[in-house]
């Protein structure tokens, strides 16, 4: 059979010819496909077609269910259910016989059964796991032409859990002899890694083989691989960077086969695909990116034919020059690429150009005023992808002084275009403009009123929280605020003195805390008035019960100072015997608390504007009610994820196999809960580049003052200043004057030269739109890295007491709350205290059991190994490492001498500015891991006020002090010390700090930096009794199996390959028996993790249990690197 | 501030997991001018109700759209690049950040490609036979992904297995079989 394939194929091309029009033999007029269409095309009626394809649909459901029905009449009939539900009718019934058809065909009706498959259903499909087997089989099949196929659907749609199944065969096929096999087998390794990243972890050596095919189909492939992997983690590739930059030379040199040219381009997305990896590689790396500048240059260079095409590669080249660490010339290239983009007359090159303007225009400003008036013309495109677009530029450049046209076109725009998505994203950003920029109040509040009104109930919660908190917390200056709130007030009493009915719900609770807490500040509105107005929104039909509750609770603080209770009485009456227990409540509360003004004072106090209050998340207090009802016989607490765990696995199927029916066994049925830490990377690795992060609406900021460093240093300055005095000669505009002068109409009118009335609108707007751009290059110019001062720039805070809901939420508290306003005050300030003390039920248990001691000579054994993985992880940054290593050593002199006995990692270097070296290790302690920032002065003055942040989100990092360093001399080096604990593990901890200090002439000099530090620093082993280990087991809840690989040369495989853990990740080996092996670690004394390890057919089945969610799987992970390794 | 008062129970930091896998690609649809879906092909799992969702509103908004307008269109968090040829309108959706032109020659490859098995191809070719256009299109496309970009590797493939068709019915209906 295969060699019939074998020679088919290589007969082809010959018999090819034979057959010049193969198309047109294949219309078969007389099959009954043909019938059923030509059949629905003569029908009129939507109607008649319905009715003509049920009776096809039975039809053909009763011929598949016949057991006369061959596989080639099978084949047919699934050809016309695939085309029945394309036509958008359901054909379930013939789900399982496609799949039949898949397993029982020949090669060509296998190919159809496929195909439906793929078509009919999805990667969740219970069906899908039906298709295994098949799968397994025609992998190990020696026809090529089933190979590929199994390849093709595996790639499209595969099981996630049955991934183990065929790895080691998918695999294998890396090393087929067609071209055609490997390719196909990269890009369904590729796929898997996208979706369980976990699992092919340890085959990525065998990516670099591929990488390194002699064919140029299997390298391009491998390289959606390459771009994925470092998105995510940059550093470790770096070293391959010269490898793709001479691919990407021999491919620009057209030194590829003919065959890959595409409109005798050579292998274009191959380019891109290398564009792409490069700019990820060189992406703040001075040393790498001065690799591919000549590459670079190169590709822009040869771009030049005239060709949608060659427009794309144009278009990735610039991304790429603009994510590198710049270079002049380069950037000069880049710039008019865009600039012929932007003012091409094809809409396509246009809307890609105003593209790359966005993307570049926050690191040069001047580029948008270059285009100013094409982009002033693209704001009334026809197309609104266009109008988008220069929507999304405008934001970015939008300061002080264009926030309001900008912010007028966005709403002008939104009031246009009403789709969803667009309006809740275009909102986000107005809100964001109007908090940072907003001129006066007055505009703040009107926009804000816009905001919500026209985002209504698409908004994202986020925007009326940051609003209200932004109105509570004001500003430094209270007058201020004062008047804030005050405006805020008037513009909502009179909004519900109009049609208040019209408003969505989020405007309508924002209105009413806006009132409850600031109304008083009115003085010459009675609060009856205020009242009034509430009572007349509680009884509008539209008001949902959320809205209700707020208003009620605005009521509450309302009616304090002795206004009448008339009013505030009969709601509450109303309202105390409604069916939702929020209202009731709240009716309640006010009942109670307008008829008692000294607790009403008590428990709302006015006017004070306190920090936000600590909350006892863990409710601690309720412990010794715990522990009473534990006493009582109370069945302990079970979390809800792990009391469903346990029914389903009283019911649920087994998927495991039984005995060795497969090569690998599959990973245990809890795979849906679990979530590994490798995807949850993915996808925040997805988001890509700088610019993507502040395209989020939202939270995010846009930060001018960052880029500027990058570029103020050597780089593109001194050009820029050249640029800046030659700019009125290149761009000769009229507006030039106006732009320097603001908006000064007068000057305006006295034009000399006449220009078209409708020349004159775009021109003023222009002017409006762009005003202090140039302004805000040349204070770049200068170098100061100050930011134009924010009007409504938010007061610092701890972060940890700014969680948005917990303090701006009033009435969505949980039920758990009830009646607390209740309280009588002395408990309720016993309910936000005693923050220190410990939590619930099970960690009770383990903290109880795990008591962790270390006696010293263990770390001393440690040290070895923890020094092997640091140099690991940093091979990659050799070329750095390789200078700076002359001054690690008497750097480490400067160890604290409290520290100096313990292990500490590698000294690498952070950052540099010019008057500063930063350096970093890590060092163990017994219960926590010290982090050691070293700051060496390089420069010949003494650096004054240097200020270090560190700050991690996994990760709580406390300085030992944290106020600057007053005074550091030159040459000098100061450490300072940060303590770091887990608060939730991950694979790594990426730490990003900030390091500020004064240079000589007074001016703040910020330098970023980000240091990485890999889980098994933290991890300490955990020493117990089998009977402690056992019952600790059974209290944990997150669990993951996995198969690693087994040390075979060994006399005792398990044992030797338990060693090689213990030293590597300091884990305990707590007992081995027989096969069977229990080992325990942890991070904190609160956070265990249990491993249970167990030879099977040659490998080493692992089971992981643990308190903590993520843990297991990033444990996993290092206890994979560590066997590879050794 | 007031809110004080309220005890708010652990606010866990929602990290959301983003099950959906990045894929340059999410999906391609082939239809016609009256609308009529002739293809279709998903990247990325999505139920049979999103998938209609979304057919129903590809078709309406881009044979809405005006002549001489850009071949991209905004949709969601997603581009939407279509081109027409002839009677039939190709439509790729993929993800924001990613290069439309490129996306555009996607499309024209593909259409190439069709061409050149076809000769010559028109609606009908893809109407009559849409599982050759599927089986293309597996071969140019992978998991959402370009695969394979050289023309004549593709044609080779898809013919080598036709060629089979032809020998194989050959040997079915010998009596032996």
């Amino acid at each position: 059979m295969s060699d019939v394939v074998e020679k088919t194929l290589t007969a082809l091309p010959s018999l090819l010819s034979l057959d010049s029009q193969p198309g047109s033999a294949k219309l078969s007029t007389n099959s009954k496909l043909g019938s059923l269409i030509r059949g629905i095309t003569e029908l009129t009626s939507k109607h008649e077609e319905e009715k003509l394809i049920q009776r096809e649909l039975s039809s053909i459901k009763e011929q598949v269910s016949s057991p006369n029905t061959t596989m080639r009449q099978m084949k047919e009939l699934m050809v016309r259910t695939i085309y029945c539900e394309m036509l958008g009718y359901e054909a379930t019934f013939s789900y399982i016989h496609a799949i039949k058809l898949a397993q029982q065909g020949n090669v060509l009706e296998k190919r159809v059964g496929y195909l439906a498959v793929s078509l009919f259903l999805n990667e969740s499909h219970e069906l899908l796991l039906l298709l295994v087997n098949t799968v397994l089989k025609d992998l190990q099949s020696t026809n090529l032409i089933e190979v590929c196929m199994a390849l093709t659907v595996v790639s499209q749609m595969f099981p996630k859990d049955m991934i183990p199944a065929i790895l080691p065969l998918v695999e294998e096929k890396l090393n087929h002899s067609k071209e055609i096999i490997r390719r196909k087998a990269v890009l369904a390794l590729y796929k898997f890694y996208l979706i369980a990243p976990n699992q092919v972890q340890h085959i990525h050596n065998r990516f670099r083989k591929a990488l390194c095919d002699k064919d140029p189909g299997v390298m391009s492939a491998s390289l959606h691989i390459y771009l994925q992997l470092i998105q995510e983690n940059p550093e470790s590739y770096k070293d391959l960077t010269a490898s793709f930059v001479t691919i990407l030379k021999q491919v620009v040199a057209g030194k590829l086969p003919m065959d890959f040219n595409y409109h005798s381009v050579p292998a274009p997305w191959l380019q891109i695909q290398l564009l792409r990896i490069l700019s990820l590689l060189g992406k703040s790396d001075q040393s790498t990116s001065e690799v591919m500048y000549e590459i670079l240059d190169e590709s822009l260079r040869r771009a030049e034919m005239n060709h949608n095409i060659t427009y794309a590669i144009l278009y990735e080249c610039v991304k790429c020059i603009y994510t590198i660490h710049p270079k002049s010339e380069l950037l000069e290239k880049a710039a008019k690429v865009i600039g012929n983009f932007v003012l091409s007359q094809r809409i396509n090159l246009k809307y890609l150009g105003l593209k790359a303007l966005t993307y570049v225009v926050h690191q040069d400003p001047r580029l948008a005023l270059q285009h100013q008036m094409t982009i002033i013309e693209c704001l009334d495109h026809p197309d609104v992808i266009i109008k988008r677009e220069t929507l999304e530029l405008l934001f970015r450049i939008t300061n002080d002084q264009n926030v309001t046209v900008i912010v007028e076109k966005m709403l002008d725009f939104m009031s246009i275009n009403k789709e969803d998505h667009t309006t809740a994203d275009l909102v986000g950003k107005v809100a964001e403009l109007a908090e940072k920029y907003a001129p006066d109040n007055e505009w703040f509040v009107e926009t804000m009123n816009t905001v919500f009104s026209v985002g209504g109930d698409t908004l994202q919660p986020d925007i009326p929280n940051s609003f209200l908190k932004l109105l509570s917390e004001g500003f430094d200056d209270e007058e201020e605020n004062k008047k804030l709130r005050l405006f805020a007030v008037n513009s909502y009493i009179s909004l519900l003195q109009g049609e208040p009915s019209k408003l969505p719900q989020r405007f309508l609770q924002a209105i009413c805390w806006v009132l409850g807490e600031y109304s008083h500040l009115r003085e010459d509105v009675e609060p009856d008035l205020v009242l009034r107005l509430l009572v007349k929104l509680l009884n509008i039909k539209s008001t949902s019960s959320e809205t209700k509750s707020w208003i009620l609770m605005a009521m509450t603080k309302l009616c304090s100072g002795g206004a009448p209770l008339s009013v505030p009485l009969e709601v509450s009456e109303t309202y105390s015997s409604s069916m939702d227990t929020m209202l009731r409540q709240r009716a309640q509360e006010l009942q109670y608390l307008s008829q008692n003004p000294e607790l009403q004072a008590r428990v709302l106090p006015r006017g004070v504007s306190q920090e936000p209050m600590e909350v006892d998340s863990s409710l601690s207090f309720l412990d010794g009610f715990v522990s009473e009802a534990l006493a009582a016989g109370a069945a302990p607490y079970k979390p809800p994820h792990q009391r469903q765990e346990e029914l389903s696995r009283s019911k649920a199927l087994s998927l495991e196999p039984y005995g060795l029916s497969l090569p690998i066994s599959m990973s245990s049925c809890s795979i849906a809960d679990r979530q590994s830490p490798t995807l949850l990377s993915v996808s925040s690795g997805l988001s890509g580049d700088r610019t993507d992060h502040s395209h989020k609406g939202g939270s995010t900021t846009l930060k001018l003052d960052g880029v500027r460093r990058v570029w103020g240093k050597e780089g593109y300055l001194a050009q820029r200043e050249s640029a800046e005095e030659t700019a009125p000669v290149e761009a000769p505009s009229p507006l030039q004057p106006l732009v320097q002068q603001g908006d000064g109409d007068a000057s305006y009118s006295q034009t000399p030269t006449p220009i078209p009335e409708c020349e004159q609108e775009k021109q003023q707007l222009a002017s409006s739109l762009f005003v202090g751009l140039a302004s805000q290059s040349s204070v770049c110019l200068m170098g100061k890295s100050e930011q134009t001062s924010q009007r409504f720039r938010r007061k610092l805070k701890d972060p940890a007491a700014s969680f948005p809901s917990s303090t701006q939420n009033p009435l969505v508290s949980p039920p758990s709350s009830v009646g607390h306003l209740l309280l009588d005050s002395s408990i309720s300030s016993d309910l936000i205290s005693s923050p220190e003390q410990t939590h619930l039920s099970s960690v009770d248990l383990t903290v109880a059991n795990g008591e962790v001691e270390l006696p010293d000579r263990d770390m001393k054994g440690i040290k070895s190994t923890l020094l092997r993985e640091d140099s690991a992880l940093a091979a990659g940054s050799s070329p750095h490492e390789e200078l700076d290593r002359p001054k690690d050593s008497c750097l480490t002199s400067h160890l604290p001498a409290e520290l100096s006995g313990l292990p500490h990692s590698e000294i690498t270097p952070l950052c540099t500015s010019p008057s500063l070296d930063l350096s970093s290790c890590h060092v163990q302690k017994d219960d926590s891991l010290v982090l050691l920032v070293f700051m060496k002065s390089s420069s010949d003055y003494d650096i004054q006020q240097i200020q270090v942040q560190v700050t991690c989100e996994e990760l709580e990092v406390s300085c030992v002090c944290d106020s600057p360093v007053e005074e550091l001399k030159s040459h000098g080096v100061v450490v300072c010390q940060y303590f770091l604990t887990v608060k939730s593990p991950s694979v790594y901890f990426v730490l990003s700090g900030m390091m500020s200090h004064q240079i000589p002439d007074n001016s703040l000099q910020e330098t970023q930096f980000s240091h990485r530090i890999p889980l098994t620093s933290f991890l300490r082993p955990l020493r117990l009794s089998t009977e402690e280990y056992g019952t600790m087991w059974l209290a944990f809840s997150h669990d993951t199996k996995q198969n690693l690989p087994l040390m075979m040369d060994a006399e005792e495989p398990l044992t030797a390959t338990l060693k090689v853990l213990k030293d590597k990740l300091q884990l305990h080996v707590v007992e081995i028996i027989g096969n069977e092996g229990i080992v325990a670690c942890c991070l904190r004394q609160d956070q265990p993790c249990l491993l249970h390890c167990r030879v099977h057919a040659g490998m080493l089945a692992v089971w992981l249990r643990s308190p903590i969610p993520e843990l297991p799987d990033c444990l996993l992970y290092h206890c994979q690197r560590a066997l590879q390794e050794s | 501030m007031r809110v004080r008062v309220c005890v708010c129970v652990c606010v866990r930091a929602c990290v959301c997991v983003c099950v959906c896998v990045c894929c340059q690609m999410r999906f391609l649809l082939l239809f016609s001018r009256q609308g009529k879906l002739r293809l279709q092909k998903w990247f990325t799992a999505m139920s049979d109700r999103e998938r209609k969702k979304i057919i129903r509103e590809m078709t309406t908004m881009v044979l809405a759209r005006q002549p001489r307008s850009s071949n991209f269109l905004q949709w969601k968090d997603l581009k939407i690049i279509y081109k027409r040829y002839a009677s039939l309108y190709f439509c790729l959706g993929v993800e924001a950040q990613e290069n439309e032109l490129l996306a555009l020659e996607i499309i024209h490859r593909y259409v190439e490609l069709l061409d050149k098995y076809f000769g010559n191809v028109c609606e009908l070719d893809i109407i009559f036979n849409f599982e050759k256009a599927y089986f293309i299109l597996d071969e140019f496309l992978m998991g959402g992904e370009i695969q394979e970009t050289s023309k004549q590797t593709v044609n080779r493939c898809i013919e080598a297995s036709d060629m089979l068709q032809e020998t194989m019915e050959e040997y079915m209906s010998k009596p032996a079989f």
